[in-house]
């Protein structure tokens, strides 16, 4: 209770401070139509204040400016760049989360939802067994010597654990591997790819990382040498792109999805953008193609994605396609088609077009986020070039091991006649089946809502609707001094324990309001989200109707 | 091409990181065509035959497989107390090995981390403040990300050093003040040379903001001494610098006369007004030590007196990548709440962490003799860590015939004896030297049976070497 009372006073504070760079926060990550944003050279905002329940006296006052280390005195892009998937509205709901441990009573919801984040086994999705099963004896090598073993875990879980631990010098999956990742398991992944898209893959290509965060890192790093360096990003976006153009000290270069046509990508926007930013001295680099998307869930029509492809081959960009949501597709009309795929059937090959596809074992029907693996394929680059992603790789030495058995493993899962194949499929069309229920029952939900319209997520994990807000919650929010879809958020918070994330935390079209929800609570608990959500736009809606 | 390497991020062309550089790519060239290869160029224990730790193993394969612990029979595989401690690293997470954790790490695992900060130094330590990484080197570049605003801010660093520092002041562009460790001293560290460094730095107009120690050394292996550690905390308070401990072979001890002593620990002892206003950043690992877990990457760093804003905006960034690898947090929980006397699995995890540890000491003992034996070669003693650093006399003549074939003196000489014998090791300059003075960096974890035949090869290369290019002196410390 003490702390939640020094927490209480500790927020008051923060909130004052916060209140001279909300909005100004708020405005600068809406990018305008006209011009590229980039890195102001004005002081740097403050960024949102998370604060961390500490009380000890270890932690030194901000006063002691002496100190060399001081909020003034840090890199100016740490304090530039905003993280909101994880930000200052989910710094809230732990705060409640907290003290609804000993405060039952003082709310009307008995939980905290977390639809913030992609993080389906947090909300109680299952791990695939047979992956489990095959990381487990590949961790614990000594139980394939037990006879029990065979009593415990299926047949074919053994055999690719034997048939992975063959691939690793010395059976060490202790030991740092090569800075690419194993040698046998990018020849896995390589196969994999191979079958999804009816292309060779050079498993030389194959970059394997700690998740899929890193690989983007790690391009956008090479790329970026200074704010006259722009990404072209999509918008609304992931805001991992935005953070880590900030922290690398580039410039963001936005194009604009268009809502009313389910987000779709418009080529004369993408060249429009192109124009402007270099007529400002901007020396565009590559484009970001997050496909299906997210926020917003389209899936790329396969001629959209040959525009796309044609467009950074005429224009010279790199094409960074994020595939991470290829196997969450929930609609019959749509298929995912990889970027290298389509490329490859319009004809370019290694000397046309710098591709670099990223993947990742979190999402799909997998949801491995804990696990932190994933992979870039990187194709159309001198070898010069290759040498510098190579290098940068070397320095961290290379991603986790159990990661990069897992990505193996999700680019070759059971087939037919394995002896998990039967369960493997049970498994996973059950929680994709299950997604695209939820993605439709979330979906009508809030298109019944009054003002708000939300498109169909055709894939990902994320509903993206838009809320007319009226004028009287605008003004409300303004006086509260937050940007107005926080402010919504923050009430829906507050009512009913669910955590959304705002609209702004994405990028939008200025004047317009949105929050991305996650299709991922379980689906026991979907009607009763859909209750709650029901009600509290309801009694928002009458506070604030014109 | 849409790309050139003309219009490549400078940073990145000009950092370079040795550890995995010409020597480890010809090395992987031999191998492929067939040669055998001793890979003695990266501190990776498993790599060369060391085994994991049973009761670890036994308690993460349970976490990726918690339908085992439903099993009637799972008693049958794993002992009891790796069963429990499962269930407990289990009931940390939030849903399991498959999601993210807080950004920070499981809270959880890092109360358990303060906790053994407490026991190890005798001072309290807060959960809050520990932060864990996907391996130390995450940490490192996460807070040299964070102090570095552009190539007028420097970081000492020592002479020589583990190449993470210099690549990554490289890829931030900062500025790298090499303070120089004396050879003739055990690679000891002067106080005068650091006022040297730093004096020469800020009359370039460099703001010099931390320096870095890495105790024990890599690749120079030296324990540094409680009264050292005070010396260079009073150093940073005097110069307002920000210390970054690297701490992660606090487990690799090979003599007596100076134990691990943490900075932390010295730095509270000093008491006020130091322990109140210097700052401190301390990392650690469960690569090194007698784990040597690398493949999992997991690390932790400590901030100690760095302003709640400043850690607010490390989390900020921290939460960017989302959370670190769940298996790894839960290595580091074991590591630091290992098994207890009285536990099933204590006296198979005592017996296999000493055999590990007693094993390394001798082999520090048997490579450095060994290195000593050899013609033009001197060797100082591995007082920790995993490393020995050979200083190789290269004769005028080699010299000249490196230069010829377009090499560094100590690449030339790596080469040569990669081919020789197929030892892969890093040349010195990979790590910094003194002008005109040349190593290698090998690492002592080749299993021991292999040793005296290691050494052997490398004898035999070196002194037909030092014969071939020698004019008129050969040395030797034995």
């Amino acid at each position: 209770m003490r702390r939640f009372l020094i927490n209480q006073g500790k927020s008051l504070l923060d909130n004052t401070r916060r209140q001279h760079h909300t909005t100004r926060r708020f405005l600068s990550i809406l990018p305008s139509t006209s011009a590229p944003v980039p890195v102001p050279s004005r002081a740097p905002l403050v960024s949102l204040s998370r604060f961390l329940s500490s009380t000890s006296k270890m932690a030194a006052s901000d006063s002691a400016s002496s100190l060399p280390v001081t909020i003034d005195s840090i890199n100016p892009k740490v304090l530039k760049c905003e993280y909101a998937v994880r930000g200052e509205i989910v710094n809230i709901a732990q705060k409640l989360q907290d003290d609804l441990k000993s405060n039952k009573d003082a709310y009307p919801f008995d939980e905290i939802i977390y639809c913030n984040i992609g993080n389906p086994q947090s909300l109680g999705q299952l791990p695939i067994k047979f992956f489990r099963e095959v990381l487990a004896l590949c961790d614990h090598t000594s139980l394939l010597d037990e006879s029990e073993t065979h009593g415990l875990f299926s047949t074919d879980s053994i055999d690719r654990a034997w048939k992975i631990l063959d691939q690793i010098p010395g059976r060490a999956t202790g030991a740092y591997s090569h800075s690419q990742g194993i040698k046998g398991l990018r020849d896995t992944i390589a196969a994999g790819m191979e079958a999804r898209d009816g292309f060779p893959v050079d498993p030389n290509d194959i970059f394997l990382t700690d998740g899929a965060s890193p690989a983007i890192h790690m391009m956008l790093q090479l790329l970026l040498s200074s704010e006259k360096d722009g990404i072209l990003c999509p918008i609304p976006q992931y805001p991992l792109y935005s953070a880590s153009i900030a922290l690398n000290g580039g410039s963001l270069v936005p194009y604009y999805l268009d809502e009313a046509t389910g987000w779709g990508l418009e080529i004369s926007d993408l060249k429009k953008q192109v124009e402007e930013a270099r007529s400002k001295g901007i020396a565009v680099r590559a484009l970001v193609v997050i496909n299906p998307g997210n926020p917003t869930g389209q899936v790329l029509a396969e001629e959209n994605q040959r525009d796309i492809v044609n467009f950074c081959k005429q224009e010279g960009l790199v094409l960074l396609a994020d595939e991470v949501y290829q196997e969450n597709v929930y609609v019959s009309d749509k298929k995912f088609h990889s970027f290298k795929k389509v490329a490859r059937s319009l004809g370019y090959g290694e000397k046309d077009i710098s591709l670099v596809s990223f993947q990742s074992i979190s999402k799909g029907y997998y949801g491995e986020c804990g696990k932190r693996g994933g992979y870039m394929e990187v194709t159309g680059f001198t070898s010069d070039v290759r040498e510098q992603i190579y290098k940068l790789a070397t320095v961290n030495l290379c991603s986790n091991i159990s990661g990069q058995i897992l990505a193996s493993l999700v680019m070759s899962p059971p087939k037919p006649g394995d002896d998990s194949y039967d369960s493997y499929i049970a498994e996973r069309d059950g929680i994709l089946t299950s997604m695209a229920r939820r993605a439709k029952t979330l979906e009508e939900a809030l298109n019944n809502l009054e003002g708000v319209t939300c498109n169909r997520a055709e894939g990902a994990m994320y509903l993206f609707p838009r809320i007319d807000l009226p004028q009287k919650a605008i003004e409300a929010a303004e006086t509260a001094n937050t940007a107005p879809d926080a402010f919504y958020c923050k009430r829906l918070l507050n009512a009913t324990g669910i955590v959304v994330v705002p609209g702004s935390g994405f990028g939008q079209v200025p004047g317009t309001w949105h929050f991305r929800c996650t299709i991922l609570p379980q689906e026991e608990k979907i009607p009763d989200i859909v209750n709650r959500l029901t009600e509290f736009h309801k009694s928002f809606m009458d506070e604030f109707r014109n | 091409m849409a790309l050139s390497y003309d219009s490549l991020n400078e940073n990145v062309k000009k950092c370079q990181y040795a550890v995995r550089g010409e020597l480890y790519l010809r090395a992987s060239e031999l191998q492929k065509e067939g040669k055998k290869i001793i890979f003695t160029n990266v501190g990776n224990p498993h790599a060369l035959g060391q085994k994991p730790l049973t009761f670890p193993r036994q308690v993460v394969a349970l976490c990726q497989a918690p339908f085992l612990l439903d099993d009637p029979n799972v008693g049958m595989l794993f002992p009891a107390d790796a069963i429990a401690r499962a269930k407990h690293y289990l009931s940390l997470t939030s849903g399991g090995l498959g999601a993210y954790s807080d950004s920070r790490g499981l809270p959880g695992v890092r109360k358990e981390v303060a906790e053994f900060i407490e026991r190890r130094d005798g001072y309290p330590s807060d959960p809050e403040l520990i932060f864990l990484t996907d391996g130390a080197s995450k940490g490192v570049m996460q807070i040299l990300n964070c102090v570095i605003r552009g190539d007028g801010d420097g970081i000492l660093v020592p002479v020589p050093q583990y190449p993470l520092y210099s690549a990554t002041i490289s890829l931030l562009g900062g500025s790298l003040v090499p303070y120089y460790l004396d050879e003739s001293e055990n690679w000891g560290l002067d106080v005068d040379n650091l006022r040297q460094s730093v004096a020469q730095a800020r009359s370039q107009g460099i703001t010099v903001k931390a320096m870095v120690i890495i105790n024990p050394g890599n690749p120079t292996g030296q324990c540094l001494s409680e009264a050292n550690l005070r010396e260079i905390l009073k150093f940073c308070y005097n110069e307002k610098l920000v210390l970054l401990g690297d701490e992660v072979y606090q487990q690799n001890i090979y003599q007596d006369e100076r134990p691990f002593i943490s900075s932390k620990k010295v730095l509270m002892d000093m008491g006020s007004p130091f322990s109140k206003e210097v700052q401190l950043v301390s990392f650690h690992t469960v690569s090194k030590g007698y784990w040597g877990e690398c493949g999992q990457r997991g690390g932790y760093f400590e901030m100690t007196n760095i302003p709640p804003r400043v850690v607010e905006e490390i989390y900020k960034v921290a939460s960017i990548a989302l959370s670190p690898n769940v298996s790894a947090q839960i290595f580091m929980g074991l590591m630091v709440s290992p098994p207890k006397p009285g536990d099933i699995s204590y006296d198979q995890f005592a017996r296999e962490s000493k055999g590990i540890l007693e094993s390394l000491r001798r082999r520090a003992r048997i490579m450095t003799d060994g290195f000593n034996s050899c013609k033009n070669v001197v060797c100082n003693f591995t007082e920790g860590a995993m490393y020995s650093f050979p200083q190789i006399r290269l004769p005028p003549g080699a010299i000249q015939a490196a230069k010829q074939a377009g090499k560094v003196p100590d690449v030339f000489y790596c080469l040569k004896l990669l081919e020789a014998t197929g030892i892969s090791t890093v040349p010195g300059s990979g790590f910094g030297q003194k002008e005109g003075v040349f190593h290698l960096r090998t690492t002592i974890l080749p299993a021991e049976e292999e040793m005296p035949e290691i050494m052997d090869s490398f004898k035999k290369f070196n002194d037909e070497f030092m014969t071939q290019y020698d004019n008129n002196f050969g040395y030797s410390r034995m």
